[in-house]
């Protein structure tokens, strides 16, 4: 191969208007220097010979040929971005949740997860809302910001919300008349730990500030005489 | 009743629909029957039907057009500002514009200030009550 050029090489033949140069092809060589390479080269521009392939394993012929023609899938490079997250959702903003078992609790935002949806905590103490995914679509962001720069969330991820598998049981046909016996699903102690570590020192910001427990105690909903698109939250 | 609000040169009024809701201006000049000649500190002067003002009491001392510097220092000779923020109805306004902006945590906390002063006062009419069955 050619040694390689330390610049990209701007073409010698200017423009004319585009599709036209200014100079002839006998013009362009003599420009190019061809005329120097042969001379010094003993009258023939140098050839190389292409580099010799690696010799193709023989293809076996199939044993089965489909009878029509089978399509090709389209090829999809898409890779799916995070949810956006709104403007208005930081970290310690507190949250009103609009739909769910925890329908009208406010809660403080701790941080998006990667599959976009919102990590939040109650704090559990506070209105009995644990460490948990909300989805950005059903929660009203207020203006009302909690202080959550002691607070470390690195260790959540989507993984940590995963439901456990559990394994198929085959029941024998008189197992089926049995009442069965399930033991109640309770939460693991590290899963305590985790909402008791996040949660401290919420806790402590949140006392802070005046009136901002009661707030987190109680659920909103919509009086009489509330616009809820007149409402500044 | 005879009209106590008159349109004249000077009259302060309230914009009460369109782009300018909601501000005050002097009615500089009168153009015909229905329009009038507007202006004031913080807007360029144009017309504006009479149907889109509602007059106040406050009026200033100015000649027919006058030009703009004019019109600010004639606006802070008669203090139209102080004189309106301290009427009931700019009172009002400023209050409608205030719990309009209230949010949502701000509703909670008027709301146990509110119970607290419902308190106070029955316990005061329950004093008054028992000192006059006594």
């Amino acid at each position: 191969m050619a040694a390689k050029r330390k610049s990209p090489v701007k073409s010698r033949n200017p423009d004319l208007i585009r599709g036209v140069g200014k100079y002839s092809r006998s013009k362009m060589y003599h420009k190019r220097g061809l005329w120097a390479i042969k001379a010094k080269k003993g009258g023939v521009l140098p050839r190389h010979d292409p580099i010799p392939k690696a010799p193709a394993a023989a293809e076996k012929s199939p044993k089965f040929y489909p009878a029509d023609d089978v399509k090709r899938a389209l090829l999809n490079k898409r890779k799916p971005k995070p949810t956006k997250l709104r403007a208005s959702i930081t970290p310690g903003t507190v949250l009103i949740l609009l739909a769910g078992r925890f329908m009208g609790k406010r809660v403080v935002f701790l941080k998006q997860l990667t599959s976009g949806l919102l990590l939040v905590t109650g704090p559990f103490k506070i209105n009995g809302v644990p460490l948990r995914q909300v989805n950005q679509s059903y929660v009203i962001a207020t203006s009302t910001k909690v202080d959550i720069s002691e607070v470390n969330v690195d260790k959540f991820d989507d993984k940590y919300f995963a439901k456990e598998v559990e394994k198929k049981k085959k029941n024998g046909e008189g197992e089926f008349f049995e009442a069965e016996k399930e033991d109640k699903k309770t939460l693991p102690d590290d899963k305590k730990e985790d909402q008791k570590a996040v949660d401290a020192s919420l806790i402590k910001s949140i006392e802070g500030v005046p009136d901002l427990k009661a707030y987190l105690v109680a659920r909103f909903s919509l009086k009489s005489g509330m616009k809820p698109h007149e409402l500044v939250f | 009743m005879p009209f106590k609000r008159y349109v004249e040169i000077g009259r302060v009024a309230l914009v009460n629909y369109g782009k300018d809701y909601g501000k005050l201006v002097v009615i500089v000049d009168v153009v015909d029957q229905n329009r009038a000649l507007v202006d004031a500190p913080d807007m360029v002067r144009s017309q504006m039907n009479f149907k889109r003002l509602t007059l106040t009491d406050i009026k200033i001392d100015i000649n027919r057009v006058p030009k703009k510097k004019t019109l600010i220092d004639a606006m802070e000779k008669a203090d139209v500002k102080n004189k309106w923020e301290s009427s009931s109805w700019g009172r009002k306004l400023i209050v409608q514009k205030r719990r309009a902006s209230l949010n949502d945590f701000d509703r909670f906390k008027l709301m146990l200030a509110k119970i607290k002063r419902a308190g106070i006062v029955r316990q005061e009419l329950a004093k008054l009550k028992k000192e006059t069955a006594a």
